[in-house]
C-alpha cells in the first residue's frame, strides 16, 4: 500500500497548476480529493510521474451564480455541495446524490469536479451532471473550452479532457420548481451504486411537462433515458403513468455483470429505480 | 439489558465487582492507539521484508529471477523458496482429526509450486519499507500454469485434477461421528426408514475472511542465540512452541510477545508463513526484521473461515417429533492444512444436533483440498455452521409439516427440567432454559404485532413483505477439557494457567495465559480478582501475551478466556488468600480457623477492631521480618486449570426481516436476543460481545463473501467488494439475558466470545424465507445479496451463483493486481 515514487507539484492557480501539468513528463496525474487517485496509486493501479495536487488551487473552490446558470468549481468538495445554498435551490438534485456519496471522512475531501473526472460508471455525479445538462469548463495550454455533459462522458474511466487539461468548473442551469430525486441502490452505506437514478421532473397543471432521467451504472459512462423522457413528457402525472414509461428504462442501457449484479437483473432494477425517482421527483 | 441476578452487597463490604458494567481499563490506549502495536515497533538496524505472492493459483513454478531485485535501491536480500527449502520445515497442523489423515505439508515459501493465489514465492528484505515494496515488482517468475481446482463437488469426484499432485486425492480425511456407534442415540438408517417424513437440504456455508481491524505484522530480533519475535497474535504461547519445532531454534531460546493485538476473531490463530519467513530472514542476516502485511494481502493470504457444502437429512414423524438427523459435510481445506484447519468443521460435528433430542444422528465429514487460501478458525469455528444446518433445516421441517416453526421447536427442545442432558452427539449440556429465552425474546421484539403486520402486508400483496425467523441455539465454549482434546487427537490440552503476584505496596499483578486481542480481559480478571483478594479494582494489573512473563498459556479462542482461564485467576486467587491466611494467623495472634476475611480483611472472629489487609500482608511478608517459621516468605500463587466439561450457553435470536419483492433488496427492521451466557462478570463486556458477534453473524447472512474467479483470483480483494457492514447498515440490537450458571464452572460463567456471530445467521436467514415463501421460495444462498433473493423470487431455485467480476471502483482491486505484478505505468484513465 505504498505508492510507487512520484514528483509532487502544488500549485496556487490554475496558469501554475497548467504549467505544473505541461512539464509533468510523460505520465501527469491532476490530484483533487484524492480519494479515488490515492487508493489506484497505493495499490500500484496507477504510477504518475508527476502528481500535481490542487487543493491549494482557491479559485477552483466554491459555488457562484451567472445568469442563468450556477457555477460549481471542480475542487468544491462534497461536503461543501451538500450545504451549498445555490445547489439546494436551483439544482438540489446534485445535493441529493452528493449526501450518497461515501462516508463523511471521503466527502470532506473528495470534490465534486474529481468525481466527474473520475468518471467512474458507478460514481453517483455523473448521471446527476448528465441529467441536469451540465456544461464542463475545461482550462488547457490553449485556453478554454465549454464541453456539453453529453460529450464530456467517452467511455469507462474516460472523459473528453484531453492530455494537459484541467476541469475548472461546472456549469449547471438554473432549474427553478422542478421536482429531483436521487434514486440510489447499493448494499452498505458507504458504497457506490450497483443502480441509480436522477430524475428532474417539472410539472404543469397535473401533468409532467418535461424529465430529465440520468442512469448511473448502466454502461460504461453515464446513459440518458431518453426513451423513458419521452414517454413521460405530456402525460398526466399519476403512479400509472410514471410506471408505463419507466418501464422503458433498461432501452439503450448496457450494464456489466459484476459481483453486485449481472446484466439482467441492472436492466431490471433499473425499471424499478426510475419508477420511483420520477414518482418522488414528480411528488406522487 | 436484564440481569436477573442482583449482586449480593453484605452490609460494611464494598459492592461486588462482578457483575458491575466497569469500563474497560484497556480501551483509553486501544482506542487512541497509544500503544506499542506491532508494526509500532522500531529497533535499531532493523530491515523490512515484502512479500512477492503468486498472481496465479496453480503453477509449477519454473524460474525465478531475482537479479533486478536484488540491485534495487536499498534491497539488502531476496530470497526464494530454494533458498530456506532444507529449513523451512511445514507449518505445523495440530489437528490429525483421523489417523490416515492427509497432510501435504505447507511450506512457508513456495519451492516448486504454487497452490494458490497470493502464495509466498520470494522474499525481500530492503532498509526501508519502501525499498522492499518497490523491489517486489522487479522480481521475475515464470510459471507453468496448472488447472484451478475450485469446485468442492467436482474436486472428489474421481479423475479430478490434484491441487498436489503426489496425493491420491483431494480428500484430506473422511471423518465420521455415528451417535449410535458411540453408544450415544439410536440407529440412524433406522430411524430414516422408519421416519414419516424426511426433508433433505443441500445448504452452502460461504467462505468467509476474518477482517480483524489490525493487519498482522511481525518482528523478530536476534540476539546471540536468542531470538525475540513479536507478533499481532492470539497465540503467542502456542507459537512459540510451534515455530521452536519448525525452525529448530530452542525453545528456551524464543521468546514470543503478542503486545496489543487489534482484533483476531480466530484469523490469528495460527503458525503463519510470514512468522517462520521472518525467523529465517533474521537467523541468516543477524539482523532485526519487521513484516506488515497491507489490508489487500490480509484479505487474500490470511486464512479464510467457512466454507462447507451441508448435505442434511432430517427425519420425523407427522407429529413432529424428530427421530433422526444425517449430515454429510465437504469442508473446503483450501491448499494446505494450518492448525486448526481440519479441526474446524469437526468442533461443529457435535453441535449439529443442536438444542433438540434426536435419537439418531449421524455426521461425516470429507475435508477437501482446492487451490484457494487454506481455511481455518474464525469466529465460531465449525459451531455457526453446525447451527445453521440445523437451524434452517428446522424450518424446513416445519413448512413440510404445516407447523409453526417455534412449535416444533418447543416439541423437541429440552426442558429445563431435563438438565443435565446428554445429547445425540454424546455431550453433556449443562444447564439452561430455552422457554425462558424463548418467551423473553418474543417480548423483546413485539412478536404478536409483527405476526399481525405481516398477515396484513400478505393479504394486501404489499411489494415489501415482512418475515420472522427464529434462531434457538446452544454452543460449546470454553474449550477444553484436555482429556477430550486428547480424545479428538487434538495435539494440545485445553487447560490455562493465571499467577498472581501481591507486590510490597499493596498492588496486585496478574499474569494470565490467556492472551487477550481487544476482549477486554484487563478489566474483567481485575474484576474478578477485587472481589477474590478485596483490593480496589484500580489496584489490579493484568499481564499478558508476553511469554517471558507469562510463561504457561493456552490464549484465547473458543470463548474459553473466562471459563477457563479467569477460572484459573480465581483459583490463584484463592491460594493467595491461604497463603496469606496463614501469615495474618501468625500476625494476628490466632488460629487461621478463628480468621473471617470479608472485604480483603482477615479479621479474627468476634473481636472486633483486630484485622490486617492482605494488601499490609504483602507489604509484611516482602520484609518479611515476622513470618511463621516453615513457609516461605511470599503470598504469591499460581494455579491452572483444566476443565471438567464444555459449557453451553444458549440463546433466542429473533429477526425481522423486510424483503422488497421488486428489488430483492432484504433489510433488518427488528432484532431480539436473549442469550443466557451463565454468570455475568461485566454485563457492558458482555453486551458488547453480542452486539459484535450478531454483526458478524448478520454479515455472513447477507454481506459477505470470499469470491474466486474461474482462474482462481480473488475477486474480493479490497473491502470495496468484501463488504463488511458498518453500524450504519445494522439495525439497533434488543439484547437480554437469562441467567443460569454453567455447574461445573467455578465462576459459573459459560462463555459469550462467539455466542451472538452463532447464533444470528440462520434467524436472519430464516426470517428472510419467511417473507417469501409465500412466493414459491425455499431458499436462498448466503450472503442474501438483492440480485439473490430477486433471483429466487423470479426464478425459483436458491438465487444462484454471482457473476465474479470485481467491481469498477478502484479499477477492480483483485488479487492478480495486488500480488506483486509488475504494472506497466498509470493505467488510471480511458487506457485500462
Ligand atoms: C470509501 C469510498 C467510498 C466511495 N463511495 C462513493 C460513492 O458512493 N459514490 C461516488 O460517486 N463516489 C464514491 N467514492 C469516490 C469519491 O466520490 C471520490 O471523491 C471521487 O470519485 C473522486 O474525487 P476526488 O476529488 O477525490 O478525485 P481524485 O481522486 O483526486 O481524482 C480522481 C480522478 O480525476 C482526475 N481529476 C481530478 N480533478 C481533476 C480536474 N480538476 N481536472 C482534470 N482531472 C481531474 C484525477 O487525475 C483522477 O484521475 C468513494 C470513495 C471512497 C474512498
Amino acid at each position: 500500500m505504498i505508492p510507487a515514487a512520484f514528483a509532487y507539484a502544488r500549485p496556487t492557480t490554475v496558469d501554475e497548476a497548467l504549467q505544473a501539468v505541461a512539464s509533468g513528463g510523460e505520465d501527469v496525474k491532476i490530484m483533487a480529493g484524492g480519494q479515488s487517485l490515492i487508493p489506484v496509486m497505493r495499490l500500484r493501479l496507477a504510477a504518475p510521474e508527476t502528481v500535481v495536487d490542487l487543493t491549494r488551487v482557491a479559485e477552483l473552490r466554491g459555488v457562484r451564480e451567472d445568469d442563468g446558470a450556477i457555477v460549481i468549481g471542480a475542487m468544491t468538495t462534497h461536503s461543501d455541495v451538500i450545504s451549498d445554498p445555490l445547489i439546494a435551490r436551483y439544482a438540489p438534485l446534485i445535493a441529493e446524490a452528493t449526501e450518497t456519496v461515501a462516508d463523511r471522512q471521503v466527502r470532506h475531501r473528495g470534490t465534486f469536479g474529481g468525481a466527474l473526472a473520475h468518471a467512474d460508471p458507478a460514481g453517483d455525479l455523473p448521471a446527476v451532471a448528465l441529467a441536469l445538462d451540465a456544461e464542463f469548463v475545461v482550462a488547457g495550454p490553449g485556453g478554454r473550452r465549454t464541453v456539453p455533459a453529453a460529450e464530456f462522458f467517452v467511455d469507462y474511466l474516460t472523459t473528453a479532457l484531453e492530455e494537459g487539461e484541467i476541469l475548472v468548473e461546472i456549469r449547471v442551469p438554473k432549474r427553478e420548481g422542478w421536482g429531483m430525486h436521487y434514486e440510489k441502490f447499493n448494499r452498505v452505506a458507504q458504497a457506490w451504486s450497483i443502480v441509480a437514478v436522477a430524475a428532474a421532473v417539472r410539472r404543469e397543471d397535473g401533468r409532467i411537462a418535461e424529465a430529465r432521467i440520468g442512469l448511473t451504472n448502466m454502461g460504461p459512462t453515464p446513459l440518458r433515458a431518453t426513451a423513458v423522457e419521452e414517454a413521460l413528457a405530456g402525460v398526466d402525472a399519476t403512479a400509472e403513468a410514471v410506471a408505463a414509461a419507466a418501464a422503458h428504462a433498461a432501452e439503450g442501457t448496457d450494464p456489466s455483470s459484476d459481483l453486485n449484479a449481472q446484466a439482467d437483473y441492472r436492466r431490471h432494477l433499473v425499471t424499478v429505480l426510475t419508477r420511483r425517482a420520477v414518482s418522488t421527483a414528480a411528488g406522487l | 439489558m436484564t440481569v436477573t441476578e442482583e449482586p449480593t452487597v453484605t452490609a460494611g463490604a464494598p459492592a461486588k465487582e462482578v457483575g458491575q458494567p466497569r469500563k474497560r481499563k484497556e480501551d483509553t490506549r486501544l482506542i487512541t492507539g497509544r500503544t506499542t502495536w506491532t508494526d509500532n515497533m522500531v529497533l535499531p538496524g532493523m530491515l523490512h521484508l515484502a512479500i512477492v505472492r503468486s498472481p496465479v493459483a496453480h503453477a509449477r513454478i519454473t524460474n525465478v529471477d531475482v537479479s533486478a531485485a536484488q540491485q534495487s535501491q536499498g534491497v539488502v536480500a531476496v530470497y526464494t523458496g530454494r533458498d530456506f527449502a532444507e529449513e523451512q520445515g511445514s507449518l505445523p497442523c495440530a489437528w490429525p482429526v483421523t489417523p490416515d489423515m492427509v497432510n501435504p505439508g505447507h511450506p512457508s515459501i513456495a519451492v516448486d509450486q504454487v497452490n494458490h493465489v497470493g502464495e509466498a514465492v520470494a522474499v525481500i528484505v530492503a532498509r526501508s519499507k519502501v525499498a522492499a515494496q518497490d523491489a517486489v515488482e522487479l522480481v521475475d517468475v515464470d510459471y507453468d500454469q496448472l488447472p484451478p481446482v475450485l469446485d468442492m463437488e467436482e474436486a472428489i469426484k474421481d479423475g479430478a485434477e490434484l491441487v498436489h499432485s503426489h496425493l491420491e486425492s483431494n480428500t484430506s480425511f473422511h471423518f465420521v461421528f455415528d451417535g449410535g456407534e458411540a453408544g450415544a442415540a439410536g440407529n440412524t438408517d433406522q430411524a430414516f426408514a422408519e421416519a414419516d417424513v424426511v426433508v433433505s437440504r443441500r445448504f452452502v456455508q460461504q467462505r468467509l475472511i476474518p477482517s480483524f481491524m489490525e493487519p498482522r505484522s511481525v518482528v523478530v530480533q536476534p540476539q546471540g542465540d536468542n531470538y525475540t519475535l513479536w507478533s499481532s497474535t492470539q497465540i503467542p504461547h502456542i507459537l512459540r512452541v510451534m515455530a521452536a519445532m519448525v525452525t529448530g531454534i530452542p525453545e528456551h531460546k524464543l521468546r514470543v510477545i503478542a503486545p496489543d493485538v487489534g482484533g483476531g476473531f480466530g484469523g490469528k490463530l495460527n503458525v503463519i508463513p510470514e512468522e517462520i519467513l521472518s525467523l529465517l530472514v533474521a537467523r541468516r542476516l543477524r539482523k532485526p526484521v519487521k513484516w506488515t502485511e497491507t489490508r489487500s494481502e490480509s484479505l487474500m493470504t490470511a486464512h479464510h473461515g467457512r466454507d462447507q457444502i451441508q448435505y442434511i437429512d432430517i427425519a420425523a414423524d407427522r407429529e413432529g417429533n424428530v427421530k433422526g438427523l444425517r449430515c454429510r459435510i465437504l469442508a473446503d481445506m483450501g491448499a494446505y492444512l494450518r492448525l486448526v484447519t481440519p479441526g474446524v468443521p469437526i468442533l461443529g460435528a457435535f453441535m449439529f444436533v443442536g438444542i433438540y433430542k434426536f435419537p439418531a444422528y449421524r455426521f461425516e465429514c470429507d475435508g477437501v483440498f482446492t487451490t484457494k487460501t487454506p481455511t481455518d478458525a474464525y469466529r465460531g469455528a465449525g459451531r455457526p455452521e453446525a447451527t445453521f444446518a440445523i437451524e434452517r433445516i428446522m424450518d424446513e421441517l416445519a413448512v413440510e409439516l404445516d407447523l409453526d416453526p417455534l412449535e416444533l421447536r418447543r416439541k423437541n427442545w429440552i426442558n429445563a427440567a431435563e438438565f443435565p442432558f446428554t445429547t445425540a452427539a454424546g455431550l453433556a449440556y449443562d444447564s439452561g432454559d430455552y422457554e425462558a429465552a424463548t418467551q423473553q425474546a418474543l417480548e423483546l421484539i413485539g412478536y404478536d404485532e409483527l405476526r399481525a403486520e405481516q398477515r396484513r402486508r400478505r393479504e394486501s400483496n404489499d411489494p415489501v413483505q415482512l418475515g420472522i425467523g427464529f434462531s434457538t441455539f446452544t454452543e460449546m465454549c470454553g474449550l477444553a477439557p484436555s482429556r477430550v482434546l486428547g480424545s479428538l487427537a487434538y495435539g494440545a490440552g485445553g487447560w490455562e494457567q493465571a499467577s498472581i503476584r501481591m507486590l510490597p505496596t499493596g498492588k496486585v499483578e496478574v499474569v494470565t495465559g490467556s492472551t487477550p486481542h481487544g476482549q477486554g480481559h484487563e478489566t474483567a480478571w481485575s474484576q474478578l480478582v477485587a472481589d477474590e483478594l478485596g483490593v480496589p479494582f484500580e489496584d489490579v494489573e493484568v499481564l499478558h501475551g508476553d511469554t517471558a512473563i507469562s510463561s504457561r498459556g493456552m490464549d484465547t479462542y473458543g470463548s474459553r478466556s473466562l471459563v477457563v482461564g479467569g477460572v484459573a485467576v480465581v483459583k490463584a486467587a484463592e491460594k493467595v488468600v491461604a497463603k496469606a491466611r496463614t501469615i495474618a494467623a501468625h500476625l494476628l495472634e490466632a488460629s487461621e480457623d478463628d480468621l473471617d476475611f470479608t472485604g480483603g480483611t482477615f479479621s479474627v472472629r468476634g473481636t472486633p477492631g483486630t484485622g490486617v489487609s492482605i494488601q499490609e500482608i504483602a507489604l509484611a511478608t516482602f520484609a518479611a521480618h515476622d513470618y511463621p517459621e516453615g513457609i516461605e516468605p511470599s503470598i504469591d500463587a499460581e494455579a491452572t486449570y483444566d476443565p471438567v466439561n464444555f459449557s453451553f450457553p444458549h440463546g433466542t435470536h429473533i429477526c425481522a426481516m423486510d424483503v422488497d419483492t421488486e428489488t430483492g433488496m432484504v433489510k433488518i427492521r427488528k432484532y431480539a436476543c436473549v442469550d443466557d451466557v451463565g454468570k455475568i462478570v461485566n454485563p457492558l463486556i458482555v453486551e458488547g460481545q453480542i452486539h459484535g458477534g450478531v454483526a458478524q453473524g448478520i454479515a455472513q447472512a447477507l454481506y459477505e463473501e470470499a469470491v474466486y474467479d474461474a482462474d482462481g483470483n480473488l475477486t474480493t480483494g479490497s473491502f470495496v467488494d468484501y463488504l463488511v457492514p458498518t453500524a450504519a447498515d445494522l439495525p439497533h440490537f434488543d439484547t437480554g439475558n437469562t441467567v443460569h450458571e454453567a455447574p461445573g464452572n467455578p465462576i459459573g460463567a459459560k462463555g459469550v466470545g462467539e455466542a451472538g456471530c452463532i447464533a444470528s445467521t440462520p434467524a436472519v436467514v430464516n426470517a428472510a424465507l419467511d417473507a417469501v415463501r409465500h412466493l414459491g421460495v425455499s431458499d436462498i444462498r448466503m450472503p442474501l445479496t438483492p440480485e439473490r433473493v430477486w433471483r429466487a423470487i423470479q426464478e425459483g431455485g436458491d438465487g444462484g451463483d454471482r457473476a465474479t467480476a470485481g467491481t469498477t471502483a478502484y479499477g477492480g482491486a483483485q488479487t492478480e493486481t495486488t500480488a506483486g505484478v509488475s504494472t506497466d505505468a498509470s493505467s488510471l484513465g480511458g487506457d485500462r
